[in-house]
C-alpha cells in the first residue's frame, strides 16, 4: 500500500525502562538515516538488511538526543506490512518525545489512533477480530488477560453464540417461508413453538452476558484444584498462597467438606485455588459429598496441585488420587519436607511423569519453586484456561445485552398475540446483534470503533 | 434494400407489461419514442394468469402507481373481481390482487399508449442493436429499417428464441403461438451480452360448461374494494364482481403426475432452461413436496366475454393425454373440456447483474432493460422493471440525474438490487420475505413514499404532490392530537372497552395508549373521542397503523438507518480492487464482475464476506481524498 510514513511512540507515556518509538511506510528508511548515526558514525543504515538491530544515536539536526537501538523490518515482513522502523529509546517521557520530533522533523507524520493497526490490517496482515483484540490486548492489565484477549472468541464463546444465531435464524426463515407460500407452510400454533425457543435462547444469552464483568479478567483465571488425602496439607497451602486463613486448618482429619475458593495472583497469572476435601473411603455422609466434589472439580480442573504427606506411606487412597491425575495437568507436592520423610521425591517420580516438588506450607519453603513451575507451565502453553464460555470483551456484552432486549420484545409480541410477521424484526435485531460479535454481520460502526479505540502507536 | 432512416429519442422493443410502462414513462416525460411489438394485437398481453397483484405483487402495483406508472390504473378499470390478502395478518403483509378481464385489460393499455402524446406504436421484430463506441445508436429491424435512438429500452418478455413445450411436442413461438424474436439474441451475444435460458410455464384453460362448480368452494371477491390507483376514485370500483373457484388435487392426480414424469419434457431434458422455484409447475409440486396428499386448485375466469376458465396451481408441460387425466382427476373437473393445453415456455434472458442499479447496462451506455428479459417473472415484476427503465432512459436523453430506489424505499428497489446484485439463476419472482423492511413498505403508503420521486422526476403533476403533503400533513396532526387526548374511567369509556374485550381503565389515558391494545384500534374509538376531525379513511388508516405498530416502526427505521450508511458509502468506478490486498480472491473476482456501486451492494453480493466489507470500508476511508 502507498501512503505516507507515519510516526508515533509505541509504548506507554509514562516512565518506563524503555520506550520505542515506531516509524511505517515508503520512506522509513529514508527518515531513519537522517537521524540516526552509528557509534563511529560510518554506518549508512539505509543500506541495512531487512530483521536486523543497529545501535547508535538518534539525533535532532546536530542535536543528539539519545543513545539506542534501531530495528529494521521491510516490509511486507512487519507488523504493518510495510517499511517498519522502531527506535528503542530510553523510557523517559522526555526522551521518547524527543526522538519522535526529530523522526517528524525527518518527514514522517504523527499516526492517528490505530493507524499501525489500520495499515496491518489493509495490507492483509491481521483480520479484523486480531485487530480488535489488539484493543483488548493494549487494555490488557495483566499477562493472563493479555492471553485471554488473543484467544478471545477461539472455542466455545463463538460456538455457543453461532448456536444462538442459527436456532433464531430457523425462526426468521420459518416464518418468512410461511408468509410467502401459507398453503404449504402453516403457522398454526407456531407462537408457543417460538416462545419455548426465544426462552431458551434468551436463557443462554443471559448466561454469556453475566459472565462479562470487568473484575473478572482478575478473578478468573486457571482453574486450580489441590487435592489430597485428608490432612495432608492442603489447606495451610491454600492459606500460605492466599496470605490470609481461609481454610479451617486442623489436625482431624476431613475438617474441609467443601470446596474452597480463592483466586491469587502469580507472577501475573491468575490461579483460581479451589482446596477440596480429602479423598478418602469414608462412611461420614457429610465428607462423603466433599470427596465427590473433590473428585468432580479435579476433573475439570486445568491444573491440580496434587498435596501428598511425606510422612505418611502412601496407600490405595494415592493410589486412586495418581488415577484421576493420569491424563491432567498436575503437580505433585510432597509437604512436610522438614519432617522425616517416608515418601521421597525420587519414589514418585519413578511411578509418574509430573513434576514433584517438595514443600513445607505451614514453613513456607518451597513454595517459590512452585511458583517457577507453574509459570513455566503457562507460558509454554502447557496450561491455558479452561473452555469455559466467558465474555471479556465490552462490544460483544453490549451486543449481547441488544440481543436479549430484542427477544424480550419478540416474547413481547408474542403475548400481545401479534400476527407472526411482527416478529421478525426482532428476531433479526437479535440475530445482527449476536452476528457483530462472530463477525458475521457488518456494520460500519463496528470498523470505526474498533480503530479509532487504538491508542497512537498501535 | 430497405433505406428507410428514422429519428427518434427512445426506442422501447417490447409492449407487454414492461413496455407498456417504459414506453408510457419516455412518451409523457416528451420523449419522441416508438414502442415495437411483434403484434399490435399482443400489447399488454396477459399470456398466463388473469391476475394483478396478489403477496407483495400487490405492492409492486401500487408502487408503480405512486411513481406514475399505468397498471394499477388499468386494472381498476378492467377488474372483475378484487381481494385484500392476508387480512388476518399483520398490514404489512396486506396485499391487494385483481381478477383482470384480460381482453379488456390489453385493450384499455392499448388505448392509453395509443392516445399518448409523443409515443409511436410500431409493429415490427426488431433484429438488430446498433451499438458504437459502447453506447447504443439505434435499432434495426426484420425488414430492414434503421431506427436511430437516444436511449433504447429492451423488454422483450419470453419471446426471444422462445420455445413452447408439452410433452414431446414443441414449437419455436412465443406464448399463445405468436411469433418469437429469433435474431435479437445474437445481436446482443455479439456485443459482448451474456445470456442465460429460463423456463416459465402455464396451466390449461377449460371451457366453463364443462365444469361442475357445485364441487368447488366459491371464493366471492371483497365486499369492499380497495382500488390499486391512489388517483381511482374509491366509489368507482365498487362494481358487481365474479367469483373464482377453490379445488385440490388428490392422491389420484398425484399418481398420474408420477407415472407419467418419465414423459415430462422437464425430466426427459427437453427443457434446458431453468423454472421458477416459487412458481412451480404442478409436477415440480408433486416430486418436491411428495408429503402433501393434496394443493389447491383455483379456477379463474379470463374475463367476462369467455368461457374459458384458468386453472391456477396447476401448470403444466405433460404430454396432452396425461394432461386430460391429470386435470379431470380433480373434483370438479371430471369431465373438463381443455381449451388451450398447457405448456412451458423457454426463452432467452441476460444475466441482469450486467446491470446498474438504474438497469442501464453497465457496458452499453443508454441501454437499458426490463421485465422478463432480465430475468424475472410475473406482470407486475416486468412493469415495475419498465417503468423504472423508461423513466431512466428519459432521463438519461435529458441529461438528469437517474433514478434509484434502495432497498428501504420500495419493493422495486428491492426487486432491482436482488436482480443486479445476487446471483439467479431462475425466474425472479417478488416475495414479502425478500423485502427486509416490508412494515416500512406497505401497500397502504406507497404514495407517502413515493409520489414525491414521482413528482421529482415529472410523472406526477404538482396538484397530485401537492395532495399528497396535505395528506402527511393531515397524518401528522391528527397522530399529534390522539396521542395527547386524555380519556378518563369515564362509565362511556368503560363501557366501550368492555364491548371489545379489553381490560377497564383504572386511571387516565390517551386515546394513542389506548389504540396501541391489540383488540381496539382508531376506528372503534370514535365513540369516546369527541373532538374527532372528519378525516378520509386513508388518512384514518395511516393514523392508525402508524400508532398502532409505532414501537416496531422505530425498530424498522433503525435499522434502516444502519441499512443505510453502508449505502450512502458509494465505491468510486474506477476502483482497483486488486490494490486492496486482504481481501479474499474470492471477493476480488465478484467484486470485479459485478463493480457495485456501494459498500452496502458489495456486501449484498455472494462470495463477498462481512470480513471483506470490512476490508473495503477502511480502505475507502483511508483513500478518502
Amino acid at each position: 500500500m502507498t501512503g505516507d510514513t507515519i510516526a508515533a511512540i509505541a509504548t506507554a507515556m509514562s516512565a518506563s525502562g524503555i520506550g520505542i518509538i515506531r516509524i511505517s511506510g515508503d520512506d522509513s528508511m529514508e527518515i531513519i538515516s537522517k537521524v540516526y548515526r552509528s557509534k563511529g558514525g560510518k554506518k549508512q543504515i539505509k543500506e541495512a538488511e531487512s530483521h536486523t538491530i543497529h545501535y547508535g544515536f538518534i539525533y535532532d539536526n546536530d542535536t543528539m538526543i539519545d543513545e539506542v537501538l534501531v530495528m529494521i523490518m521491510k516490509g511486507p515482513r512487519s507488523y504493518t506490512g510495510e517499511d517498519t522502523v522502531e527506535i528503542d529509546c530510553h523510557g523517559g517521557v522526555l526522551a521518547m518525545k524527543k526522538v519522535l520530533e526529530a523522526v517528524i522533523h525527518a518527514g514522517a507524520r504523527p499516526a492517528e489512533p490505530g493507524e499501525f493497526t489500520k495499515r496491518a490490517f489493509l495490507n492483509g496482515r491481521i483480520d479484523l477480530s486480531q485487530a480488535e483484540a489488539v484493543i483488548d490486548v493494549i487494555q490488557a492489565k495483566n499477562e493472563y488477560a493479555l492471553k485471554s484477549s488473543l484467544s478471545q472468541l477461539k472455542g466455545s464463546v463463538l460456538t455457543s453464540i453461532k448456536e444462538i444465531r442459527s436456532s433464531i435464524l430457523y425462526h426468521i426463515a420459518y416464518i418468512e417461508s410461511a408468509l410467502d407460500d401459507p398453503e404449504h407452510i402453516s403457522l398454526d400454533g407456531y407462537s408457543e413453538k417460538l416462545a419455548q425457543t426465544v426462552e431458551k435462547e434468551k436463557k443462554k444469552i443471559r448466561c454469556l452476558a453475566d459472565s462479562f464483568d470487568e473484575g473478572k479478567m482478575i478473578r478468573e483465571g486457571i482453574r486450580t484444584v489441590i487435592v489430597g488425602k485428608p490432612n495432608a496439607g492442603k489447606s495451610s497451602l491454600l492459606n500460605y498462597l492466599v496470605g490470609e486463613e481461609k481454610a479451617i486448618v486442623t489436625d482431624i482429619a476431613g475438617t474441609t467438606r467443601d470446596v474452597l475458593e480463592e483466586t491469587i495472583m502469580l507472577q501475573g497469572i491468575s490461579l483460581r485455588m479451589m482446596d477440596t476435601a480429602g479423598i478418602r473411603a469414608t462412611e461420614d455422609v457429610v465428607e462423603k459429598i466433599g470427596v465427590e466434589r473433590a473428585r468432580a472439580y479435579a476433573k475439570d480442573a486445568d491444573l491440580v496441585l496434587y498435596v501428598v504427606d511425606s510422612s505418611i506411606p502412601l496407600d490405595e487412597n494415592d493410589e486412586e488420587i495418581l488415577e484421576i491425575l493420569r491424563e491432567k495437568k498436575a503437580i505433585i507436592l510432597l509437604n512436610k519436607s522438614d519432617l522425616t520423610p517416608v515418601v521421597t521425591k525420587e519414589m514418585l517420580e519413578a511411578r509418574t511423569d509430573m513434576p514433584v516438588i517438595a514443600i513445607s506450607a505451614r514453613q513456607e519453603q518451597g513454595v517459590e519453586i512452585l511458583e517457577e513451575q507453574i509459570k513455566s507451565m503457562f507460558f509454554a502453553g502447557e496450561l491455558s484456561f479452561n473452555d469455559e464460555v466467558y465474555i471479556t470483551n465490552v462490544r460483544h456484552k453490549t451486543a449481547l445485552e441488544e440481543a436479549y432486549q430484542s427477544l424480550t420484545m419478540v416474547e413481547k409480541s408474542i403475548a400481545m398475540e401479534m400476527p407472526e410477521d411482527f416478529f421478525s424484526i426482532d428476531l433479526m435485531n437479535a440475530y445482527e446483534a449476536l452476528g457483530r460479535i462472530v463477525g458475521e454481520s457488518v456494520g460500519e460502526d463496528l470498523v470505526n470503533e474498533i480503530f479509532s479505540k487504538f491508542c497512537t502507536g498501535k | 434494400m430497405n433505406k428507410l432512416v428514422e429519428y427518434i429519442d427512445v426506442a422501447v422493443i417490447g409492449a407487454g407489461h414492461a413496455g407498456c410502462e417504459a414506453s408510457l414513462a419516455a412518451a409523457r416525460l416528451g420523449l419522441e419514442t416508438m414502442v415495437f411489438t411483434v403484434s399490435v394485437d399482443s400489447i399488454a398481453m396477459m399470456p398466463c394468469n388473469p391476475n394483478i397483484g396478489g403477496s407483495s405483487k400487490g405492492h409492486l402495483v401500487k408502487e408503480i402507481d405512486a411513481l406514475g406508472g399505468e397498471m394499477g390504473k388499468v386494472i381498476d378499470k378492467t377488474f372483475i373481481q378484487s381481494k385484500m390478502l392476508n387480512k388476518s395478518k399483520g398490514p404489512a403483509v396486506h396485499s391487494l390482487r385483481a381478477q383482470a378481464d384480460k381482453k379488456n385489460y390489453s385493450n384499455t393499455m392499448r388505448q392509453v399508449l395509443e392516445n399518448t402524446p409523443h409515443l409511436t406504436i410500431k409493429q415490427a421484430e426488431v433484429t438488430e442493436l446498433i451499438i458504437e463506441d459502447g453506447t447504443i445508436k439505434g435499432v434495426k429491424t426484420y425488414s430492414g429499417a434503421t431506427y436511430y435512438a437516444k436511449a433504447v429500452v429492451l423488454c422483450t418478455g419470453t419471446y426471444l428464441k422462445a420455445r413452447c413445450i408439452y410433452g414431446d411436442v414443441s414449437n419455436y413461438t412465443g406464448p399463445n403461438g405468436l411469433q418469437a424474436a429469433n435474431y435479437l439474441t445474437d445481436s446482443l451475444k455479439a456485443n459482448g451480452v451474456e445470456m442465460f435460458r429460463f423456463k416459465t410455464g402455464t396451466p390449461a384453460r377449460i371451457d366453463k360448461r364443462s365444469i361442475d362448480f357445485s364441487k368447488m368452494e366459491e371464493q366471492k371477491g371483497d365486499e369492499r374494494v380497495v382500488p390499486f390507483s391512489f388517483s381511482t376514485d374509491p366509489e368507482s370500483v365498487q362494481i358487481d364482481q365474479v367469483s373464482c373457484w377453490l379445488t385440490y388435487t388428490n392422491e389420484k392426480t398425484h399418481e398420474i403426475i408420477r407415472e407419467n414424469l418419465d414423459r415430462s419434457p422437464l425430466y426427459s431434458g427437453m427443457i434446458e432452461g431453468t423454472g421458477p422455484r416459487y412458481c412451480p409447475s404442478i409436477e415440480d409440486k408433486v416430486v418436491r413436496f411428495a408429503d402433501k396428499s393434496r394443493h389447491q386448485v383455483f379456477i379463474e375466469p379470463e374475463g367476462l366475454n369467455t368461457n374459458e376458465m384458468y386453472v391456477g396451481g396447476m401448470s403444466s408441460s405433460l404430454p396432452e393425454d396425461v394432461q386430460y387425466d391429470m386435470y379431470r382427476s380433480v373434483p370438479g373437473l371430471e369431465h373438463a373440456k381443455i381449451v388451450r393445453n398447457a405448456y412451458a415456455i423457454e426463452y432467452d434472458c441476460i444475466n441482469p447483474r450486467q446491470l446498474m442499479p438504474t438497469l442501464e447496462f453497465k457496458n452499453i451506455k443508454n441501454l437499458f432493460s426490463g421485465g422478463q428479459f432480465n430475468g424475472s417473472s410475473g406482470y407486475e415484476e416486468a412493469a415495475a422493471q419498465g417503468l423504472i427503465a423508461g423513466i431512466n432512459a428519459a432521463l438519461k436523453v435529458k441529461g438528469e440525474e437517474l433514478l434509484v430506489l434502495d432497498r428501504s424505499e420500495a419493493y422495486i428497489g428491492v426487486l432491482i438490487d436482488d436482480l443486479v446484485t445476487k446471483e439467479n439463476h431462475e425466474p425472479y419472482r417478488m416475495m414479502t420475505s425478500r423485502a427486509e423492511y416490508r412494515l416500512l413498505l406497505r401497500q397502504d403508503n406507497a404514495d407517502l413514499r413515493l409520489r414525491e420521486k414521482g413528482y421529482r422526476v415529472g410523472l406526477i403533476s404538482k396538484e397530485q404532490y401537492q395532495d399528497i403533503l396535505k395528506k402527511e400533513q393531515l397524518i401528522k396532526e391528527e397522530i399529534e392530537r390522539v396521542e395527547h387526548v386524555n380519556v378518563g374511567a369515564s362509565r362511556p369509556v368503560q363501557e366501550l372497552l368492555e364491548q371489545y374485550g379489553s381490560t377497564p381503565l383504572t386511571s387516565g389515558s390517551t386515546l394513542g395508549e389506548l389504540i396501541r391494545r391489540p383488540e381496539l384500534n382508531y376506528e372503534v374509538l370514535a365513540p369516546i373521542d369527541k373532538n374527532r376531525p372528519e378525516l378520509r379513511y386513508d388518512i384514518r388508516e395511516q393514523v392508525n397503523i402508524n400508532i398502532k405498530y409505532d414501537g416496531y416502526i422505530t425498530r424498522q427505521l433503525k435499522q434502516v438507518e444502519q441499512f443505510k450508511k453502508l449505502e450512502s458509502k458509494k465505491i468510486p468506478e474506477d476502483m482497483d480492487y486488486d490494490q486492496v490486498k486482504s481481501l479474499r480472491i474470492e471477493a476480488v473476482q465478484k467484486l470485479k464482475l459485478y463493480r457495485p456501486v456501494s459498500i452496502g451492494q458489495a456486501s449484498r453480493i455472494a462470495g463477498v464476506s462481512p470480513a471483506d466489507v470490512s476490508v473495503l470500508l477502511v480502505y475507502l476511508e483511508s483513500h478518502r481524498a
